[in-house]
């Protein structure tokens, strides 16, 4: 017989204003298994589960925890009742100290006030089982995001979940942190701990769960086995397409096969920038997409913001066009023919209260304004031309941008170095946190785009990306070109083992 | 309804335009006087200073910031224009403007070259303006002179109706309706406050961005100044207690959030009008004898009223309503 589910949402209906967000969806977890919920943006992954945490009412249907009804009215609830969720970004306190955050909620009292050795202790404790042996007398934020992430993670398990809800946990990790947190994941799930896990990344999926429900419209498509499915299959659940016609296509909307021009458009000579950038060299030649690929702290993003202008370089030389100099401001980056799409959207890239049609044409301003007035018929012309180029999904330019799905977000914001006509477009992360479609959609554009002569400088995390979508990859660790991985080598192996280096990623 | 005023700025500011009808409708049914061309009149050459403070207030806020110093800034430009009031308008209205320049710029510096907080640095200059304009006037009022063309410019009407400090309020509203709506300016303060990360990476000034708004503002307050000097025909040093708060206060009623990156000229002046309106209301319901509040208990119903329109104008303030109304909360996915 079937041990009782840890949890079984049936029925579950909900819908926002009268537009159905679910309907009908049904999910059951056993005990301490690892379960993965996918789907493309949209598909009602987190409104299942801001349900099931109590962020969320339901319309209608029956949520199970161990066999017994429940109804969460918050998500801290949910957290004594032990069901935990790990959010996208941290949501821990910054300035507090990593105990304080571990134990915030629970603190051990002696005569009423917090007893802070006991407590330390706890943190320690909890924080050891996940292998992580750090100080928790400081704050949160002197930890890189990755370990935040473990100590969020401690904190859930801390509060005895039954359930650990993990919403994209990979996002900010790179690969080595990865496997960290799979290994947490698989102790979980020794601990009868089970997990469900939201991810884009599928490769991860294989890597990591039990079994994987597919969620597309609002509904459920089907539940399977992970070892009964394969990637290709995944993905045509997800975006209800045949299965054949992805294998063809390839796994990204890349289908390079054109080389680039001569001419050389950025050349940068032992760049450095003092600390975390030391020794980097690469080529960008016109029309090429050129990889740019490397651990979390590698200095990739701290390499394109010196050709950006927005850090300075301490040493080496950067050409742009044959011209050697750095720039002093990203204003003279912008006018030299450089756009520089960055990695958080949401921090460095969109201005939430502003409409599409305003994100859109920050960066041109300059020069579409004639005396500091903006022509208003002129802005709408080019706004609707690019929402149109790019098939930008919304309701009307005046749609405020923080509305739009990421697909669409990051489609203004490539708009809106479009129409500053670059030379050189450099792209940190570009697909990250997109759903597959919009993702391929995305790919295919710059790929169109450096057919037409544009140079495209692409960093990126994700090896399919960068292995069928670049030109050559230039492989950076601790801010030091290492190799220079040209087409005909690029391939899965060859690129881990560039990354990874002397890292042992296996060993984790 | 009134859209067209906020196009894409995704602003709720109906309540502050249906509080200023209902309020008007109001006490124009219930004072006989109150649409009297005098009332009326007076109303706005008064609360010209109040709206042009908001103004220069709604500027800053947009771009994340609080300029805490204009109320001090008023005064002190009120006994620069009061000592500069004997060479005649001419002279004494670039003089107290130049002084909420000269006031804003110092903010600037401080805000953009120092690092300081604008909090921090504005909360200086409020103390540091305060105590120039006791200094400059020791202590006391400083008389205009009356034989110059100054005090005309406090009681000459326009066109025989409209009092100058008005017409000036209204080519300051103008402009910044422009500036928000259709310059590279605008489009920048609200970038700003909006993401300031983001307006770094995407080539935008923003230290001197910064710098023209306090800078603005400052000229509003400098602006104000005079209008109070000619008014009062003195220069008051100890004028102006609170008025940024009076400010800051018009800007969120018009649904500004003190956030930045978001916000309308227009409201603002809405925002500016009900508070004055209130005070006005106040006196009128004074006058008819049937009750009496003191000044204080103004500010406490001006405090009430304040709460009010921005617990309407919020999201909470609407579900709370929709609940009343029995209908389900609404919310995003």
């Amino acid at each position: 017989m079937e041990a009782t589910p840890v949890l079984r949402m049936t029925s579950i209906d909900k819908s926002f204003g009268g537009i159905p967000a679910l309907s009908n969806a049904s999910l059951t977890i056993r005990p301490g298994e690892v379960h993965a919920l996918i789907g493309q943006n949209g598909a009602g992954k987190s409104t299942m589960i801001k349900i099931l945490n109590g962020a969320y009412k339901k319309d209608a249907g029956d949520i199970e925890l161990d066999g017994n009804p429940v109804q969460f009215g918050s998500p801290h609830e949910a957290q004594l009742g032990g069901v935990s969720t790990i959010f996208q970004e941290v949501n821990l306190v910054h300035y507090r100290s990593v105990t304080e955050n571990i134990v915030l909620g629970q603190e051990p009292k002696k005569f009423g006030l917090i007893d802070w050795p006991a407590a330390h202790r706890r943190a320690q404790e909890v924080l050891m089982r996940f292998g992580l042996d750090i100080d928790v007398h400081k704050p949160l934020h002197s930890y890189n995001i990755a370990i935040q992430q473990l100590i969020a993670i401690a904190r859930a398990v801390s509060f005895d979940a039954r359930l650990v809800i993990m919403d994209e946990p990979t996002s900010s990790l790179d690969e080595q942190e990865k496997q960290v947190l799979f290994k947490v994941i698989r102790d979980l799930s020794a601990e009868n701990v089970a997990v469900l896990y939201v991810s884009h990344h599928l490769d991860e999926l294989f890597a990591v769960c039990d079994r994987v429900t597919v969620m597309r419209n609002g509904q459920m498509i089907a539940t399977h086995d992970i070892a009964d499915v394969s990637k290709i299959g995944l993905v045509s659940e997800m975006i209800g397409r045949d299965a054949n016609q992805i294998a063809k296509a390839g796994a990204t909307g890349f289908g390079h096969n054109h080389a680039g021009g001569d001419k050389v458009v950025l050349e940068l000579q032992s760049l450095s920038n003092g600390t975390s950038v030391q020794d980097a060299s690469l080529i960008v030649h016109q029309g090429e997409i050129v990889g740019l690929a490397g651990l979390l702290g590698s200095g990739r993003t701290e390499t394109v913001s010196m050709i950006f202008g927005a850090d300075q370089p301490a040493g080496g030389t950067i050409r742009f066009k044959g011209k050697p100099g750095a720039f002093r401001q990203p204003a003279q980056a912008i006018n030299a023919g450089i756009g520089y799409c960055t990695e958080d959207r949401k921090a460095e890239g969109i201005i939430p209260g502003l409409s599409i049609r305003e994100n859109l044409t920050l960066a041109l301003l300059p020069r579409l304004a004639s005396r500091g007035i903006i022509p208003r018929a002129t802005e709408r012309e080019l706004v609707d031309d690019f929402i149109a180029k790019l098939g930008i999904k919304t309701a009307g330019m005046e749609q405020p941008i923080r509305e739009l799905s990421g697909g669409n977000q990051q489609k203004v914001l490539l708009a809106r170095w479009l129409a500053t006509e670059p030379e050189l477009l450099i792209l940190d992360e570009p697909t990250r946190g997109i759903d597959v479609g919009a993702k391929r959609e995305i790919q295919a554009l710059i790929e169109g785009l450096s057919q037409s002569g544009l140079s495209v400088l692409m960093i990126s995390s994700e090896f399919e990306e960068l292995i069928e979508g670049a030109n050559r990859v230039v492989v950076l660790q601790e801010g030091k070109t290492v190799t220079t991985l040209e087409k005909d080598n690029l391939t899965e192996d060859s690129l881990l083992a560039a990354v990874a280096g002397h890292v042992d990623v296996a060993a984790e | 309804m009134f859209g067209f005023f906020d196009r894409s700025r995704d602003l709720r500011t109906e309540g502050v335009w249906i509080a200023v009808i209902i309020v008007v409708l109001f006490a124009s049914l219930r004072y006989d006087n109150f649409l009297s061309l005098y009332n009326v009149q007076t109303f706005f050459a008064y609360n010209s200073m109040f709206i042009l403070i908001a103004l220069g207030m709604a500027l800053v806020i947009m771009t994340g910031g609080i300029d805490l110093s204009v109320g001090s800034v008023v005064a002190l430009s009120s006994v620069v224009a009061a000592y500069a009031s004997p060479y005649g308008i001419q002279v004494a209205l670039p003089a107290g403007l130049l002084t909420g320049m000269a006031a804003g710029a110092i903010n600037a510096f401080v805000i953009t070259r120092m690092r300081i907080v604008p909090f921090i640095a504005t909360l200086a200059m409020m103390l540091g303006a305060r105590g120039m304009a006791l200094v400059l006037a020791d202590n006391k009022s400083v008389s205009v002179d009356w034989t110059s063309n100054f005090t005309k410019f406090g009681l000459t009407r326009v066109f025989g109706v409209i009092p100058w400090a008005v017409i000036i309020a209204a080519i300051v509203f103008i402009a910044f309706w422009v500036i928000l709506e259709k310059t590279t300016l605008g489009r920048r303060i609200l970038t700003i406050g909006g993401n300031p990360e983001a307006a770094k990476l995407m080539g935008v000034p923003v230290n001197r961005t910064l710098a023209i708004t306090y800078v603005l503002s400052g000229g509003c307050a400098g602006l104000a100044g005079v209008i109070l000097a000619s008014g009062f025909g003195a220069g008051q040093p100890l004028e102006g207690l609170g008025w940024e708060l009076s400010a800051i206060a018009s800007v969120v009623v018009g649904g500004t959030l003190l956030t930045g990156g978001v916000g309308s000229i227009p409201a603002t002046l809405a925002g500016a009008v009900l508070l004055g309106l209130i005070f006005n209301i106040l006196n009128f319901e004074n006058g008819q004898g049937q009750i009496s509040l003191s000044a204080y208990w103004q500010s406490v119903i001006r405090g009430a009223f304040l709460l009010i329109v921005v617990v309407l104008q919020s999201n909470k303030g609407g579900s709370l309503f929709r609940r009343k109304a029995g209908q389900p909360t609404a919310e995003k996915p």
